[in-house]
C-alpha cells in the first residue's frame, strides 16, 4: 500500500443549491455553491458523487467549467430514486458531493486539429465543459463543431446557450420525433455526420449519448478515416463508490470510475462488442 | 531474535511455546485465529491457545466440507475454512459515514472514525497471506485509499502459519501462492512471525521466523531455543510434501490471456446451467472486494447513514443502470467473476485475483470447480486454435 500517495475515501461535502434551471421535463441543472469547504476544481468530463439526504448517492457529471469559483453545475436527469430526489431539488436546499472522480475529456489533445461533439440526449451534459472549454481558447483549435440529437425538440437541453453558441461555432441539431413547429432536422444524430465539415483525418471527437448512439458515432468516424484514439467517448455503468474499491464499474479491464469515464475509442470498442461484459 | 547465521529461525514448543504466543499477542491486541465451531472451522476471537482447533481436520471436496478428527494433535493441518481475514480487514457491513439535518436543512456529515481494533491474526496460511496483499493494492494501491481498511490492516499482527495438509480442493501450488510463506529470508513486508507445525519423534513444535521488527520483540518474549537444523530440515520437508500432495492444479497456461481470448467461449453456457448465480463463491473468496451501499434514516428523518456491504457480481443489481442489467443472464454474470478473478484482474490491479485457496470449490452448493472451469475453457481455446489452423 502506498497512502502517502492515494487520496484518503472521503465523505459527502456539503453544497447548498444557489441555482435551479429546468431544462425539460425531467432535466434540471443545478448550480452548487459549498456551504464549508471546497472540493478540488472538476475539469470536464469528470464526475461526482452527489447525494440527496437520506435516498441515496449517484455519480453525475461536472456540466460546467471551472471558472475560479468554487461552484459546481450538474445537470441531472430524473429517472431513478436518486436522480428524481435532485430534480426535485430547491434553491436553498442542501446536497452531498464527493469528488472530482474519474478521468477527463482529453481536449488538449485535440490542439490544432478540428473538433467535433456529438451528444445524443443527457449526453451532451458532460460535453457542456468540453464545449465552453474549447469556446474559451480560440485559435487553439481547428473548427468547432457540436451535433446534438435528442428525443423529441422538448428534450433538447440547453437551448438558449446552444443558439449563442452558434456564434462562434457549427451547431446542428436532429431530433427522433419532431413536434408540429420543429423545422429542423429529424432522425438520428449519425446522419448528420455525413454533412461534416472537418477531414476525418484531422479532427478530435468527443461523444457522449446512449451506447447504440456512441457505436453508431464512432464507428462511423473510425469508417470514414478518424483515427480510434482520437475518438474520445464517455460510458456508464454502475457506481457505487467512484474510488475504485466497489467493483461495480468495470467494463472488462476498465475499472470505468478510476480509469474512465472519458476513454478512447481504440479501448472501448472492444469492450462495448461483447455483449452483456 | 534468537538466530544464528547457518539457521537463521527460532522453535518453539506447541505447549508451552504456542500458549505463550497468544497470551503475548493479547495482551494489547485482539487475538484471531482458527476454532472448531458449528461443524466447520470458524476464525473467531480466542484468548488461549487451548481454543485453537487441536487434532481437528478437514475432509473437503467440490460442494462437500467435513470436520473430521485427526488422529494426531496437529493444531492448523486443516485447510481454509469458509471465512478468510477480510472478515475483519474488509467486514462484511460497516458505516462509513453519517448525516444530520438541522431544522434549516442543512447537512452535516461525520466521517465514521472509529480507532478500529490492534487485530492479531494467528493461522493465516500462505495463500491467505497473498490474499491480504492482494486487497491491499486493490483498495489501497490506486488513487484512492480505503481508509478504514488501511488503519485496520496498519494495525494487523500477522501469524503466518505453512501448510503442512492441503485439502483436495486445494491448488496454491499451481497460483504460486503456497504452501510454503516463501523464501528463507522471508518477505518481511508480509508477515510478522511464519509458523511451521512439525510433529515427529523429536516432539511436538513449530519452526519460527520472524518478519518484521514487531515480529521479532514477540518471538524475544516466547520461550524459545534457536534453530536446529533437524526441525528446519522437517519443516522444510512438510512444505515440500504438502506441495507433492496438491490434487488439484489451475492449467499450467497464460490464464490473463486464456480469459481475454474466451470471452465467446460455448463453455460460459455449459457451467451457466449449473450455476445458480448464488455468490458463494465471492462471498468465500479471500479477494473479492466488491460492496455496495444502503442509505437508512433513523424515525425523526434528519438522521441518516451510509453503510457499506460485501455485494457480488452474481446479484442482478450488481450491474443495475437505467433501463435494467447490464448481465441480465448467468452466462455473463459466471463470466465476469471468472474472467475478472482470473483475468481482468490482471489489467486492473497488475496480479491474479485468485490464490488457489479452493474455497469458491468446496462452498459452491452445486460444486462448480475454478479449476476445471479453466481446463474446459483452455480445452476449448486449443481446439479452436487447432481447427482454424486446419483450415486452409
Amino acid at each position: 500500500m502506498n497512502p502517502a500517495a492515494a487520496r484518503p475515501s472521503s465523505r459527502p461535502f456539503p453544497y447548498r443549491v444557489v441555482r435551479r434551471a429546468r431544462e425539460t421535463a425531467d432535466v434540471a441543472t443545478f448550480e452548487l455553491s459549498p456551504v464549508g469547504d471546497a472540493l478540488p476544481p472538476f475539469r470536464p468530463g469528470q464526475f461526482a458523487m452527489v447525494y440527496a439526504f437520506g435516498v441515496g448517492e449517484i455519480p453525475v457529471s461536472v456540466s460546467g467549467l471551472d471558472d475560479g469559483e468554487p461552484t459546481l453545475v450538474h445537470t441531472v436527469r430524473a429517472v431513478g430514486a436518486v436522480s428524481r430526489a435532485l430534480y426535485g431539488l430547491r434553491v436553498g436546499d442542501t446536497v452531498g458531493v464527493r469528488g472530482p472522480y474519474g478521468v477527463g475529456w482529453d481536449l488538449a489533445s485535440a490542439a490544432g486539429l478540428d473538433v467535433l461533439v456529438v451528444a445524443g440526449g443527457i449526453g451532451l451534459a458532460p460535453l457542456r465543459p468540453l464545449i465552453l472549454d474549447g469556446l474559451a481558447q480560440p485559435g487553439r483549435y481547428g473548427r468547432l463543431t457540436v451535433l446534438i440529437g435528442a428525443r423529441t425538440p422538448s428534450d433538447l437541453l440547453y437551448r438558449a446557450q446552444t443558439r449563442a453558441w452558434g456564434a462562434e461555432a457549427h451547431i446542428d441539431v436532429t431530433v427522433d420525433h419532431p413536434e408540429p413547429d420543429w423545422r429542423g432536422d429529424v432522425g438520428v444524430v449519425t446522419r448528420l455526420l455525413s454533412r461534416g465539415t472537418w477531414s476525418p483525418s484531422r479532427v478530435c471527437a468527443f461523444v457522449c449519448g446512449p451506447e447504440p448512439m456512441i457505436h453508431a458515432v464512432a464507428g462511423e468516424l473510425v469508417r470514414a478515416g478518424t483515427p480510434p484514439h482520437r475518438v474520445q467517448v464517455s460510458l456508464e455503468r454502475n457506481m457505487r463508490c467512484g474510488e475504485g474499491f466497489c467493483g461495480h464499474c468495470q467494463l472488462g479491464s476498465v475499472l470505468l470510475c478510476r480509469d474512465g469515464p472519458v476513454t478512447d475509442w481504440g479501448r472501448a470498442e472492444p469492450l462495448l462488442a461483447v455483449k452483456e461484459l | 531474535m534468537t538466530t544464528s547465521s547457518s539457521v537463521p529461525g527460532a522453535v518453539i514448543s506447541a505447549s508451552e511455546g504456542l500458549a505463550a504466543l497468544v497470551d503475548v499477542l493479547a495482551e494489547d491486541r485482539t487475538v484471531i485465529g482458527p476454532t472448531c465451531r458449528d461443524g466447520a472451522i470458524v476464525l473467531a476471537e480466542i484468548s488461549t491457545a487451548d481454543e485453537l482447533p487441536h487434532g481437528c481436520g478437514v475432509e473437503l471436496e467440490a460442494g462437500r466440507y467435513r470436520l473430521v478428527s485427526r488422529p494426531d494433535a496437529m493444531i492448523f493441518a486443516h485447510s481454509a475454512g469458509p471465512q478468510s481475514w477480510k472478515t475483519y480487514l474488509h467486514p462484511q457491513r460497516e458505516r462509513l459515514w453519517t448525516v444530520d439535518r438541522d431544522a434549516r436543512g442543512r447537512l452535516a456529515f461525520q466521517a465514521e472514525d472509529v480507532a478500529p481494533p490492534a487485530y492479531a491474526f494467528l493461522g493465516v496460511r500462505p495463500c491467505d497471506l497473498r490474499a491480504i496483499a492482494v486487497q491491499d493494492r486493490v483498495l489501497g494501491g490506486g488513487p484512492h485509499t480505503a481508509t478504514a481498511y488501511r488503519r485496520r490492516r496498519e494495525r494487523a499482527f500477522v501469524v503466518a502459519v505453512e501448510c503442512t495438509d492441503p485439502g483436495a480442493t486445494c491448488f496454491c501450488t499451481s497460483m504460486g501462492s503456497g504452501p510454503g510463506v516463501g523464501r528463507e529470508d522471508g518477505d518481511a513486508a508480509a508477515y510478522d512471525l511464519a509458523l511451521t507445525e512439525v510433529l515427529d519423534d523429536e516432539g511436538h513444535r513449530f519452526w519460527v521466523r520472524a518478519g518484521s521488527p514487531a515480529g521479532e520483540r514477540v518471538l524475544g518474549r516466547l520461550p524459545h531455543r534457536p534453530g536446529d537444523a533437524p526441525s528446519r530440515v522437517a519443516a522444510r520437508e512438510a512444505v515440500a510434501a504438502a506441495a507433492q500432495h496438491m490434487e488439484r492444479a489451475m492449467p499450467p497456461v497464460d490464464l490473463h490471456a486464456l480469459m481475454a481470448g474466451s470471452l465467446d467461449a460455448a463453455r460460459w453456457d455449459d457451467v451457466a446451467a449449473r450455476c445458480l448465480t448464488c455468490g458463494n463463491c465471492t462471498m468465500v473468496c479471500p479477494t473479492c472486494f466488491c460492496t455496495t451501499t444502503e442509505d437508512v434514516t433513523d424515525l425523526t428523518g434528519d438522521h441518516a447513514e451510509r453503510w457499506q456491504r460485501w455485494d457480488s457480481c452474481f446479484d442482478l443489481d450488481f450491474s443495475h443502470l437505467h433501463g435494467g442489467p447490464v448481465r441480465a443472464s448467468a452466462r455473463s454474470r459466471y463470466r465476469q467473476w471468472l474472467t475478472h478473478k482470473l483475468g481482468t484482474w490482471h489489467d486492473q490491479f497488475g496480479e491474479s485475483g485468485c490464490v488457489g485457496c479452493g474455497r469458491c470449490i468446496v462452498w459452491c452448493p452445486v460444486g462448480i470447480d475454478i479449476t476445471e472451469e479453466a481446463a474446459a475453457l483452455h480445452a476449448e481455446s486449443a481446439d479452436r486454435q487447432a481447427a482454424a489452423e486446419e483450415t486452409p
